[in-house]
């Protein structure tokens, strides 16, 4: 028998082993796929964002908003308030638009590209006939142009569009002129309005009134030529009474030099919609010594236009270098309600700046915000968000809880709340707590004979489950090996 | 234009007078101080983070007036000190506008080694105790702090050896009292020496209401290992008051600081805190209440930084606010890489008693250590409908029950007061704000018999 010193020790030596296999876990999704590729020479300026409308095809009106957003941008700075050590980033030394050399749009799975096809099938997405049996529409982005999207003709059965922005500009000008930029506008900040420039694809959503989609909506994104930064923009709107559910899940290969990923998410909720919208986003965070990794600089605000209308965020963060982005809620309807649920894991030198905004606009307006954090290695988690509540939000109500988990005395944790309140019938509560994993709770494992390694994981996965709880059923199991691959060798 | 370029020409235009009526040791700091405010240019703004809600440039644009020349002015005591502490028996000095003058109490009762009096003299007396202790804390890189340094003249200056306990608290009394608009640089240095203990009790007045006065106070607090410290503010000045407190400590192994910062009625309030606990098993308590009513602004910000190990820390921030008040907290806690075994808590809770009233809260939690124990929390709503309820079963009539319910909600952060007599009087004062009165108190004997030094 192991006398009582011994055993008070194991806990405390055995952390760093495993804060080891944390830190030094490789990337498992770093390959790059040899597809030809369009790729336009690097820098950025109007001939540029003309070249971007030209090459697409698109209508005028595009081209002037493009051009907007260009002129506009050329006045903003990069944002620095963030807690985030980021080098300056040349924005003349990134190609701005990169598609696969194919220019024919394939009109079934045979005629994708096999090696692409590859690629999706090693990182598992349900493209194959069998996997999309399993009930998944899935767009597919690679490098900007849409490739594909399956499950379109049982959705366009009961109206429900679900297509590359490209497409939608093409068939369905309308409704895309109507609400492209309508929630983030081009002038919102200055990697919104550098999207707004160059975009270069991604998908379009639109559910019409009464209609509740019968499958998870789901797109995949993928960086993949080098040096090429990727700016794609969803846009998706739930018309009355409308229910979807939509997934979005990154990859992408290991690169040396940094790669920006700058997206913008746009979603519309009208009366008594509810639109969940999930991510799992593992780009390249970078190796061990920090070198490469994705900055993922991203804008996503939905609008709850409508009366009793509900947006849920949902996100599982494990990858990027740098991420800096806030999933918002503007509850402009009575009685919306906004919810944000997040777990961010960061380990090496990642850097992750994110957090959600709940703006109150109208009376009974709900939300929610659960943020979960967990730091290993040298890596800084910072949470930052903002509840704000106007003065007409008679009522209003907010819950918030972020908790920071240390993994590891090098790492930070940090909680940057802004809490606005401009009115007296409202209830805004705001909590946050950081430690590392109780001793107690390790010891308690150890004691019932489950070793610390087994101990950690089963306390993380405990800490993060309410949150994973929130992610569709296909996703959760995604979600859940990602923070096993990301804390490898702590999970059991 | 920037506000600060009327006070750097006037600095400018008589740097002379500024450094003949004050003493070599404070002179020291103001070419720093000036260099650092050219090269920023401007005072903080709504564009700044952390200052969001209060702009300094704004506090400081009107033309106010400045004594370099260090004309004596009068003031009438009786009318405007209003906050006498019955059974408090303290040793009373009061600050009109920037000149300290001791009360005949505290000249007479002040135990042997203890020193309580004017900065300018202390720097004159003893210059290398003050140079040791000046402008050590307070970064002259910050505007607020750099503007202070460069028109201060006086101050105050305490300061109490190793080993001794002073029985009864410091009382210090500032007054503004001019005819005009009128700044005040003040600057208060408190250092508590190796085991000692020392309490200090400050309160903020305006004698004309209606009169606009801008009060731009730094002070520095220097816990030495052991010590007991405690830091009172009080604020009961007029809605045409500006003020910009600035407070940096430092505490040493062991030591204790218990500061409150009480804000019952004001103008445009800005008060800032930054503790470094330097030393090992440090105790700190910072708390604050805000009663805010009409226009009244209250922001307060503080900041808590662990470099040390097994340290305790409690924030306790509580905003009533009525009318068109608004209120700000920016709370802080740093546990700095190495820092081990910290425990930290932070707790900001307002109540809107009114549909204007807005407020603006933001804690943070900074965390560079896997070893601690930390958390914050926020709260922002309105008075309990069910215990309104319950209160108006049994009687009580809306008006009061609301009444005692909010000074109730008050109540944590008066109790966490360390003296006595000051927590009753705090009490009660706060239950006469609530009542409507202007807590003017009876004109304090005490404060006749102060003598200018």
């Amino acid at each position: 028998m192991k006398d009582k010193d011994d055993i008070q020790k194991m806990p405390a030596e055995r952390p760093g082993d495993i804060i080891g296999d944390v830190t030094e876990g490789e990337y498992k999704y770093g390959f790059v796929t040899d597809v030809e590729t369009d790729v336009i020479p690097v820098g950025l300026s109007e001939e540029v964002v003309r070249l971007i409308s030209q090459k697409k095809n698109e209508p005028e009106w595009l081209l002037e908003f493009r051009l907007k957003a260009y002129r506009h941008w050329l006045t903003l700075t990069p944002p620095k308030w963030g807690h985030l050590r980021m080098p300056d980033i040349d924005f003349q030394a990134i190609s701005y638009y990169a598609a696969p050399g194919k220019k024919k749009v394939p009109g079934s799975l045979d005629e994708i590209d096999p090696e692409i096809r590859d690629t999706f099938n090693k990182l598992g997405i349900p493209l194959e006939e069998q996997k999309a049996l399993s009930g998944m529409a899935v767009d597919a982005v690679m490098d900007s142009v849409s490739v594909k999207t399956t499950h379109r003709e049982a959705l366009a059965e009961k109206g429900i569009i679900f297509c590359s922005i490209s497409e939608a500009v093409k068939d369905y000008p309308d409704l895309v002129k109507k609400y492209l930029g309508s929630v983030v506008s081009y002038k919102d900040n200055f990697y919104a309005a550098l999207n707004s420039a160059v975009f270069s694809d991604g998908s379009f959503v639109y559910i019409p009134k009464g209609v509740r989609c019968p499958m998870e909506l789901s797109t995949y994104f993928r960086i993949n030529a080098s040096g090429t930064g990727q700016f794609e923009r969803t846009l998706i709107v739930a018309d009355d009474d409308s229910y979807v559910s939509y997934l979005e899940g990154c990859t992408a290969p290991m690169r040396d030099e940094n790669q920006l990923h700058a997206a913008i998410v746009e979603i519309v909720v009208e009366d008594r919609a509810e639109v969940k919208y999930s991510t799992v986003q593992n780009w390249y965070a970078g190796d061990a010594q920090g070198r490469g990794g994705v900055y993922n600089l991203v804008t996503k605000r939905g609008l709850c236009r409508g009366d009793y209308s509900k947006l849920s965020w949902t996100q599982v963060e494990t990858g990027s270098a740098i991420t800096w982005k806030y999933p918002s809620c503007v509850l402009a309807g009575r009685g919306a309600t906004g919810e944000f649920y997040s777990v961010a894991v960061t380990r090496n030198y990642q850097q992750a700046d994110t957090g959600t905004k709940m703006i109150h606009l109208a009376p009974d307006t709900r939300s929610t915000i659960v943020s979960k954090g967990i730091s290993a290695g040298h890596s800084e988690n910072s949470y930052r968000g903002l509840v704000k509540v106007t003065p007409a939000a008679e009522g209003a109500r907010n819950y918030t809880q972020c908790d920071s988990l240390l993994l590891g005395s090098d790492c930070g944790a940090h909680t940057f709340p802004y809490i606005d309140v401009m009115n007296p019938s409202a209830i805004v509560e705001h909590e946050a707590t950081t430690s590392k994993i109780s001793e107690d709770q390790l010891f308690y494992c150890n004691q019932r004979g489950i070793p610390t390694e087994e101990a950690v994981g089963l306390i993380v996965n405990g800490y993060a489950k309410e949150v994973m709880n929130k992610l569709p059923m296909e996703f959760a199991v995604e979600a859940q090996r990602l923070l096993q691959i990301t804390l490898e060798g702590s999970v059991g | 234009m920037s506000a600060l370029t009327q006070y750097l020409n006037v600095y400018r235009d008589s740097a002379p007078r500024f450094d003949a009526n004050s003493a070599p040791a404070l002179n020291a700091l103001r070419p720093a101080a000036l260099s650092a405010l050219e090269s920023a240019g401007r005072l903080p703004d709504r564009t700044d983070e952390g200052f969001e809600k209060t702009s300094v440039e704004e506090m400081f644009a009107p033309d106010f007036g400045l004594n370099p020349d260090r004309v004596a002015i009068a003031a009438d005591i009786a009318a405007t000190f209003r906050c006498d502490v019955p059974n408090l028996s303290s040793l009373l000095g009061l600050v009109v506008n920037d000149r300290f003058v001791p009360s005949a109490t505290l000249l007479k009762n002040l135990p042997q080694g203890v020193t309580v009096c004017s900065l300018r003299r202390a720097a004159l007396e003893m210059p290398s105790l003050v140079e040791e202790f000046y402008g050590r804390l307070a970064p002259v890189g910050l505007p607020g702090v750099a503007l202070n340094s460069l028109l201060l003249q006086d101050g105050v200056f305490i300061h109490v050896p190793a080993g001794v306990r002073l029985e009864r608290p410091v009382q210090l009394v500032n007054i503004f009292s001019a005819e005009f608009p009128f700044m005040a640089p003040r600057r208060i240095l408190l250092v508590a020496g190796r085991g000692s203990e020392v309490s200090v009790l400050k309160c903020d007045h305006s004698q004309r209401s209606d009169t606009h006065y801008l009060s731009s106070e730094v002070v520095e607090i220097f816990a030495g290992e052991d010590a007991r410290v405690g830091w009172y503010d009080l604020e009961e000045s007029s809605p045409a008051t500006a003020r910009y407190c600035q407070v940096f400590a430092r505490q040493e192994a062991r030591s204790a600081l218990n500061a409150c910062v009480a804000t019952l009625s004001n103008g445009n309030t800005r008060n800032e805190f930054s503790v470094e606990v330097a030393g090992d098993g440090c105790e700190t308590h910072l708390n604050g209440l805000a009663i805010g009513a009409d226009g009244e602004h209250v922001d307060n910000n503080t900041r808590v930084r662990h470099s040390s190990c097994r340290s305790n820390s409690s924030q306790l921030f509580k905003y009533v606010l009525d009318g068109e008040s608004t209120g700000a907290f920016e709370g802080e806690i740093e546990v700095c890489h190495g820092a081990r075994f910290n425990e930290a808590y932070q707790s900001n809770r307002n109540i809107l008693a009114s549909i204007s009233a807005r407020m603006h809260s933001k804690p943070r939690l900074l965390i560079y250590n896997d070893d601690v124990k930390c958390s914050h929390g926020a709260t922002t709503g309105q008075l309990d409908a069910k215990a309104l309820f319950y209160m108006q079963a049994r009687g009580i009539p809306l008006a009061e029950a609301r009444r005692m319910l909010m000074q109730a909600f008050l109540m944590d952060v008066v109790d966490g007061i360390g003296l006595e007599p000051l927590r009753d009087r705090l009490r009660h004062m706060v239950e006469r704000r609530f009542a409507g009165e202007a807590a003017s108190c009876r004109s304090c004997a005490a404060a006749r018999d102060c003598h200018a030094e």
